[in-house]
């Protein structure tokens, strides 16, 4: 009886919100970044992925835009871009 | 992605706070872990059926139960034998924890059951359209506490809760921010490392309710606990173990960057009691930099 209702560990990675970005999406420069992981650890979409210097990047499936890693870059090292000009 | 237990592809807004505080805490507890949580936006958007965004077992209890569900939850575990290899958090927002949910809390903490109860606090009913609950600060603009020409918003301030977790003897209470996260996953492993009933309730900035930039998210949590307006303590064994001191900003910079405040930035006196709540906080809790330390710092 409860077999349909248990659901699949992480199974929301198939619902993919990065068309919610309305105007703006970050750009990760990868020029003065120390690796100090902020980006990674506040971006409320778990969609930051990098090690060490200059590496970390997002998934555009999945951002938002939010800015919350621009905001937070002690670097500046990422920039928030109009969405049509990657 | 990064490896994490709290995934990609949840429904919570853009810059939500209390997405981000929910994949702080899990990680930090770890995959051998049990979530109950109560119904509010955080249970709504990790758990759009057949989806999950959790990497760990999570039961969707009933808005004002959790911790009842984490209590049989708790015991069951025991029966079975597996209590020391399993650690168990109830979760819930403010209006579940503070109204709702506060009589299944405080019988949670009586019987001494080991479980980490995590309130995260947006100061407001946000899944269903922003009403007042007993966490929501005094002047702020809801739905339920609307401005007016004689209303300055909600009437009361703030429910103090951890005071009042903290008042059933229990042994770890904490209050901790989304703006602090290494802050807030310290207080979760100290919380899981200590058997019983443990508090820790988390300032979690909702940019809808609040009305804030989503970038700013970050910035107005730590202009909450900058103020005083937000004050992060720990209790062990119901005393004031640590503190995060700070140099007061005034409580305007807090105010002004929200929505829900916009109405009070013409009016100097209902600032003035305001910044009354936050010098409160900062002689009551010791908060100002200068003044001696009880151990080292939060
Ligand atoms: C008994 C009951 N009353 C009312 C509701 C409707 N309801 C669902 S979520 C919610 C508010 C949740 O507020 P809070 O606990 O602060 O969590 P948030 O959504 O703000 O994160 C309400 C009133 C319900 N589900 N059950
Ligand atoms: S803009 Fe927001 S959602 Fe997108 S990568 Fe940055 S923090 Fe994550
Ligand atoms: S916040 Fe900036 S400096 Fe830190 S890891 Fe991310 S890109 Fe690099
Ligand atoms: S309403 Fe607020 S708490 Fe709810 S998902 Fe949106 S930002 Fe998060
Ligand atoms: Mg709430």
């Amino acid at each position: 009886m409860f077999g349909p209702l248990v659901c699949k560990p992480g199974s929301s990675r198939n619902n993919k919100t990065g068309p919610w970005r309305t105007e703006l999406r970050p750009k990760f420069l990868k020029k003065a970044c120390i690796a100090c992981n902020m980006c990674l650890v506040v971006c409320p979409e778990s969609c930051i992925t990098g090690q060490g210097k200059n590496n970390y990047d997002f998934d555009p499936d999945f951002c938002k835009g939010c800015g919350s890693c621009a905001a937070v870059c002690p670097k500046k090292d990422i920039e928030m871009v109009k969405e049509d000009s990657i | 992605m990064s490896k994490t237990l709290f995934n990609s592809g949840h429904t919570a807004c853009a810059g939500c706070g209390q997405s981000m505080a929910a994949r702080l805490v899990i990680d930090a507890a770890g995959p051998n872990t049990i979530i109950v949580n109560n119904t509010g936006c955080l249970e709504v958007f990790s758990t759009k059926y057949p989806e999950t965004s959790w990497g760990v077992p999570f039961i969707h209890s009933l808005f004002e139960n959790a911790a009842a569900v984490a209590s049989g939850v708790e015991s069951a575990i025991k029966y079975l034998g597996k209590a020391d290899e399993i650690n168990i958090i109830a979760q819930a927002g403010d209006g579940g924890t503070a109204d709702i949910g506060l009589q299944a809390l405080s019988g949670m903490l009586e019987r001494g059951h080991n479980i980490l109860y995590v309130c995260y606090d947006n100061e407001a009913y946000m899944n269903t359209g922003v009403q007042r609950s007993g966490l929501t600060p005094f002047d702020t603009n809801t739905t339920t506490s609307p401005v007016g020409s004689i209303s300055s918003g909600n009437l009361r301030p703030k429910k103090p809760v951890p005071e009042i977790a903290n008042a059933h003897g229990i042994p770890y209470v904490a209050t901790a921010s989304a703006g602090f996260p290494q802050d807030l996953q310290r207080k979760v492993k100290k919380a899981i490392s200590i058997k019983g009933p443990k508090y820790i309730q988390v300032h979690v900035p909702c940019p809808l309710g609040w009305r804030h930039e989503t970038n700013l998210t970050i910035n107005v949590a730590k202009l909450a606990v900058e103020t005083g307006l937000y004050p992060l303590i720990e209790y062990e064994n119901c005393i004031i173990s640590a503190r995060r001191q700070i140099t007061p900003k005034p409580v305007e910079e807090y105010l002004k960057v929200q929505g829900r405040f916009k109405h009070l930035l013409k009016k100097p006196e209902e600032i003035k009691k305001i910044q009354d709540i936050a010098d409160n906080n900062i002689k009551k809790y010791g908060l100002k930099v200068e003044q001696q330390q009880i151990s080292p710092s939060a």
